[in-house]
């Protein structure tokens, strides 16, 4: 009783505890960060000029959109959209099927060593590119075309999807897998019934937000000859037609909107 | 259809009947989207460019190897900027995407009006790909590193948003309480109920865009904003392959270099 009143009796003002604790630490990386961000702004050259001519521009841009142009370039930018919505469904599904075999041959607690390090590799390599590096690749193997965008967006959803099955799988609840084996199960029958109900909630919520990004990467792939809505956009603002590409973006935006809304209500009926 | 029979009589079934045709129906309208969407992608092809990839991809395999290394000191002056671009931008998306997560946050907003405006921020910036915000920033301010910048910032006000605001809706309430009880002001609440809960979601959640923004950085230069892309696309452009592959080195280097430390930094703050 009397340490407490002891210690009231000290005029002591209360300080907001640092989210760092260390002194040190906390000076070391706020003087680093100083002098980055004066290196960084020292080096950058900004043409100011180019920059005050381009605001009536952005100006022009931001006044297309009240109301966009929806109607010369419509059959342009329909076409464009449903090739995308295209390459998205083809391109997950084909990239989701494989990704299955990967993201097991993933997991650390169910596949062998050279099995598990050979696609961990794999994931890696898939998951170190932007897709507009490998769409510029694939358009160079397999010509111009949606084709060569299927393939990329396929090929970076097995490196999104196989990475987190992989993940999943490692945190799965051993016993019941282990349970299903017991009663003499196959392979098969064992991923089927010991595995697959226990990550496939979480799976599906993944594979409908994967679709999300293969909509919205569908439409730059485009910029480098992959198809989709992307080559469309591309033209329409190098022809300065900001009306046309107001009415694109606008278009994008809601289908990604009506997606959104649209996993959240195949997700309530899936739990 | 998992079903367990004995003496020819149905004993067990997975499913009841009606989830049965549910599932066979969700199958049934995948499977005839595909098909469709397949037919459309194969119209389009021109099947015997795709046909000649393998030898297509051999030849490119032969012409990018070995990776031009003399012209590395070319590269250093570019990746420097991709990295500024990444770092600055995220800086400028978390800065922006601060006040539109508070007004977005159910428990934070300060109106239902700003609500829905900060929600159509959100989606409006995380459905337009950063390509297409430098794109779209080119055309307006001009090419170079200063578009790219904007670009990556405009596109990380979304994500960082966000994930921000469910962080702050999944704030403990009852603290907040405590705080307001002490008859503090409006603000005060905030930096002493609500920013102490979030401080390590925010972090976390800023490092990690910094790591994915180092990575959509690196192919900017291709609409011309700056940064390692523009090497990148002059090489491919003069189909001087050597040095194609010499930076696509490069850019793995930094992309794994980057997500190591944006991994360890979210170690240390969880």
């Amino acid at each position: 009783m009397s340490a407490a009143n002891a210690a009231s009796a000290v005029p002591r003002v209360w300080r907001k505890p640092p989210l760092i604790k260390s002194a040190a630490l906390r000076w070391g990386i706020g003087i680093a960060v100083a002098l980055y961000l004066a290196a960084a702004f020292g080096t950058t050259e900004v043409n100011w000029g180019r920059v005050w001519e381009g605001l009536p521009r952005g100006a022009r841009f931001f006044a297309a959109f009240f109301p966009p142009d929806f109607t010369t370039r419509s059959s342009e930018i329909f076409d464009g959209i449903l090739e995308s919505i295209w390459m998205t469904v083809v391109a997950t599904a084909i990239g989701i099927v494989l990704s299955i075999p990967v993201g097991l041959g993933a997991a650390k607690n169910i596949a062998p060593a050279p099995v598990y390090y050979i696609c961990r590799g794999f994931l890696a390599v898939s998951r170190s590119f932007q897709e507009i590096i490998l769409a510029i690749f694939f358009v160079k193997l397999f010509g111009f075309g949606p084709f060569a965008g299927v393939v990329t967006l396929a090929f970076a959803t097995i490196g999104f999807y196989g990475k987190l099955l992989a993940e999943d799988i490692e945190d799965m609840d051993s016993s019941q897998a282990e349970a299903v084996r017991a009663t003499g199960a196959s392979w098969l029958q064992w991923v089927n019934f010991g595995i697959q109900p226990q990550v496939l909630p979480r799976m599906l919520g993944l594979a409908l937000y994967r679709v999300d990004i293969n909509f919205r990467e569908s439409a730059v792939v485009g910029i480098v000859g992959a198809g989709g809505i992307g080559a469309t956009l591309d033209t329409a603002f190098n022809r300065y037609e900001f009306d046309s590409a107001a009415a694109i973006l606008l278009v994008i935006i809601a289908i990604v909107m009506l997606m959104e809304y649209f996993s959240g209500f195949v997700r309530r009926w899936v739990q | 259809m998992t079903v367990a029979i004995r003496d020819g009589l149905k004993v067990w079934q997975r499913r009841e009947r009606a989830a049965q045709f549910a599932i066979w129906a969700a199958w049934l309208v995948g499977v005839a989207v595909l098909v469709v969407s397949w037919s459309f992608i194969s119209e389009k092809t021109i099947w015997p460019f795709v046909l000649d990839a393998p030898q297509q991809a051999a030849d490119l395999g032969v012409r990018m190897v070995p990776p031009d290394w003399s012209s590395i000191g070319q590269l250093w002056r570019p990746m420097w900027d991709t990295i500024n671009m990444a770092t600055l931008g995220t800086l400028m998306g978390v800065a922006l995407a601060v006040p539109v997560a508070y007004c977005a946050a159910r428990n934070t907003t300060p109106s239902a009006v700003l609500r829905p405006i900060a929600m159509f921020i959100i989606v409006a910036s995380r459905s337009i790909n950063s390509l297409i915000w430098a794109l779209m920033l080119v055309t307006i301010i001009g090419p170079g590193v200063l578009a790219g910048m904007i670009a990556i910032g405009l596109r990380s006000i979304g994500f960082c948003a966000k994930l921000l605001y469910e962080a702050i809706e999944e704030i403990d309430e009852s603290q907040v309480e405590a705080v307001r009880a002490t008859g503090a002001s409006a603000a005060q609440v905030t930096a002493y109920g609500v920013v102490p809960q979030v401080m390590p979601a925010f972090a976390g959640i800023s490092v990690f865009r910094w790591d994915i923004n180092i990575r959509e950085s690196t192919v900017l230069g291709l609409v011309g904003a700056g940064g390692i892309g523009l090497p990148l696309n002059s090489a491919i452009t003069t189909l001087a392959w050597t040095k194609v592959s010499l930076i696509l080195l490069v850019i793995i280097a930094s992309v794994v270099l980057s997500e190591w430390v944006s991994a360890k930094v979210r170690q240390a703050i969880i």
